[in-house]
């Protein structure tokens, strides 16, 4: 197994966990140290957790540490090859073949070689993060091919032949848990949970997220979300549900509307289904008074 | 004493027992991440045993679900302080969903309504119950012959090559022409590939279905094994998911395992508030998006009615199907008479017999063949 304790002049989870704050991302130890570990040893992170919780976000922000550009295959079902890894330009080869005539031409060489995702990851290791998004909205034949990618990093175009990763690139994987994934692709990555952050952590983050949002604000809004978060909703506000309604409701207030009253005209961009808004409906009032307290 | 014994560094086989634990402890652990494991301790120095545990939690992919199982055992062997897992069943006002793959009690859902569970907790009496040994059963090997061509399918986004499908195959059309010097002689064709629709199996356990409800398990177990994607859950005072041990393909096997993770067989019915625990869980919930659900259950519902109502108008907006299965339905005179499966009608596609095993195998083979139209109430 490579070991690099250091990757990018980071050699702890303590440096990863600052060059993460330097790159507007409030990571706490944990995630830090996971992180760190995949980079060192050269696995997969696969971070796991609820929707919005940042899962995304830090793999660009691991991305911007090591100034590398964030490659993102997002997935879906019936994702296949040619979305993941690459296509054949059809129509320029057979332009190709046509303009061609009676000479020799090869259709496949690089410049009819559309790349996608995972072949630019191959292809240029050092400079690129591969973020595969979502990877349990793929279906299983995917994961599945995913596993000969995670494990050797190689590719095989049948027309040109297999192609190796000359370094192992880092790659990101998250998960929003709708469902489990394969034991064997779990097993080949370091595996992290985000959770929701605790207040403090949240407040943090909206302050670094939103110039224009006052502590108070970011503070109100952290306390509402925890309680948002304790009701049965389908889909509970995540961070980044807390950032926008910061936002949102200081823009209210600044067109004009008096707290908390500017907390509830902008509720649309922290609930976001019709039955948890007619669930949160009536018991807004109380959050908001709870917060105002 | 073997020579890999000899080699490994005292302190690596600490670890190395700490991993034969996890295994003991059902936790899936592969020898390549052990030595991941070990080489991420040395890596963070171990500043202290904080460091070893999060090592842990990272290189062995402790799902999150499991984590305070992972600790309790980490204590244990690295602390010498023994835990107990945290009871099962001993939290009356509230519905649970409990996943006994996640080794706890992963959410718990407040009622919406306090009265529920008021009510429901002098009815609730947690119990468990023995399975007898199964023998052979026609009308499951039935249903186990006929229910993979049965089961119904939606159209997947994935691809196969047709003859007569809907977009062109350039790949293959390309391939063709340049064996005959650019010349597209004939089209080839995709079409989407079908598969099957997700089956979700809510079963009501509580006393008043006591008669049916093992004959229901072994169905389940039936269709557990035969589609791509089933999920099982039991409905009674908490919410259970039992497909996990549904999946052992011995029958009997598989029902003790039930019985050892269902504690509310013979209980007291908050159907309610054990949907809406399952709808409160999102990888649970998602599940139900365009699946096939089948609700077996009487409806003697003791909760309030409308917690039943909005959980069952949710299912029905997120599932391809809902169908409500009851043994009272075999009569065919039968109608509704509980507030709540008289308010939920309208959110049906079906109310149908669900008195025998043979009633519910024929439901779920007729399923693709059922049009989706919604019950008037």
């Amino acid at each position: 197994m490579a070991v690099n304790p250091v990757i990018a002049g980071i050699g702890s989870p303590n440096e990863l966990q600052q060059a993460l704050t330097g790159a507007q991302y409030i990571a706490d130890e944990a995630l830090a140290t996971a992180g760190y570990l995949s980079l060192a040893l050269s696995k997969p992170l696969l971070l796991e957790g609820a929707p919005g919780v940042g899962k995304t976000e830090a793999a660009k922000a691991i991305g911007a540490v090591l100034s590398r550009r964030v490659v993102r295959l997002q997935c879906f079902e019936g994702i296949d090859s040619a979305a993941a890894l690459y296509e054949w330009n059809y129509p320029r080869q057979m332009l190709a073949i046509r303009q061609a005539g009676d000479d020799y031409v090869n259709i496949y060489s690089d410049d009819f070689l559309l790349e996608r995702p995972m072949l630019e990851a191959l292809r240029y290791p050092r400079d690129c993060v591969l973020l595969i998004d979502e990877i349990d909205r793929a279906d299983q034949e995917f994961e599945a091919f995913l596993l000969e990618f995670l494990s050797d990093f190689t590719i095989s175009i049948p027309e040109t032949g297999t192609m190796r990763a000359t370094t192992q690139p880092v790659v990101v994987l998250t998960s929003n848990r709708t469902r489990d994934l394969h034991e064997a692709l779990r097993r080949r990555c370091v595996y992290h949970w985000i959770d929701y952050p605790n207040p403090a952590l949240e407040a943090e983050i909206v302050m670094a997220r939103a110039s224009t949002v006052v502590q108070a604000t970011a503070d109100a809004v952290v306390r509402a979300v925890g309680e948002l978060r304790q009701m049965p909703l389908i889909k509970p506000p995540g961070v980044a549900e807390t950032v926008e309604w910061s936002q949102a409701a200081t823009l209210m207030n600044q067109q004009g509307q008096p707290w908390p009253e500017a907390f509830r005209r902008a509720i649309g961009v922290a609930i976001k289904d019709h039955d948890d808004l007619d669930y949160v409906a009536p018991r807004l009032d109380d959050v908001l008074r709870g917060i105002a307290a | 004493m073997s020579i890999r014994e000899t080699s490994m560094p005292r302190a690596a086989q600490t670890f190395v027992e700490f991993v034969q634990l996890l295994r003991q402890n059902s936790f899936s652990v592969a020898p390549d991440q052990t030595a991941s494991f070990i080489e991420a301790i040395g890596l963070l120095g171990p500043r202290g045993l904080e460091d070893i545990r999060r090592a842990g939690l990272a290189m062995l992919s402790i799902p999150r679900a499991r984590w305070e199982e992972y600790d309790a055992l980490f204590r244990a062997f690295f602390l010498d302080q023994t835990t107990s897992a945290p009871a099962l069943g001993d939290d009356d006002d509230e519905v649970e969903a409990f996943d006994p793959r996640d080794g706890e009690q992963e959410i718990a859902v407040d009622q919406r309504d306090s009265e529920v569970g008021d009510r429901a907790t002098r009815l609730e009496t947690l119990s468990q119950r023995e399975f007898l040994t199964l023998s052979d059963d026609e009308v499951l090997r039935h249903f186990a012959q006929n229910a993979r061509r049965a089961l119904p399918r939606r159209k997947s986004r994935r691809r196969k090559p047709t003859p007569q499908g809907d977009r062109i195959d350039q790949r293959r059309t390309l391939r063709q022409a340049v064996q005959r010097e650019g010349e597209v002689f004939d089209l080839r064709k995709t079409s989407r590939q079908k598969r099957q629709r997700p089956i979700v199996l809510l079963i009501d356990v509580s006393g008043s279905m006591k008669d049916q409800s093992e004959q229901t398990v072994r169905l389940a177990h039936a269709v557990v094994q035969v589609a791509d994607r089933a999920e099982v859950f039991t409905l009674g005072t908490r919410l259970t998911r039992i497909a996990p041990a549904l999946r052992d393909k011995n029958i009997d096997r598989a029902l003790q395992d039930v019985a050892g993770v269902v504690s509310d067989f013979d209980g007291g019915t908050r159907i309610g508030a054990a949907v809406a625990a399952l709808l409160a869980v999102p990888r649970f919930a998602g599940t139900l998006r365009g699946a096939a659900v089948s609700v077996i259950s009487d409806g003697l519902e003791r909760g309030e009615t409308g917690t039943m109502v909005d959980a069952v108008a949710r299912i029905s907006r997120m599932a391809w199907r809902l169908d409500w299965l009851s043994p009272l339905a075999a009569d065919p005179l039968y109608e509704p008479r509980t507030e709540a499966l008289a308010a939920s009608l309208t959110y049906f596609d079906s109310l149908s017999d669900g008195s025998s095993i043979a009633a519910l195998a024929d439901h779920i083979l007729s399923l693709s063949r059922a049009a989706t139209r919604r019950l008037v109430a």
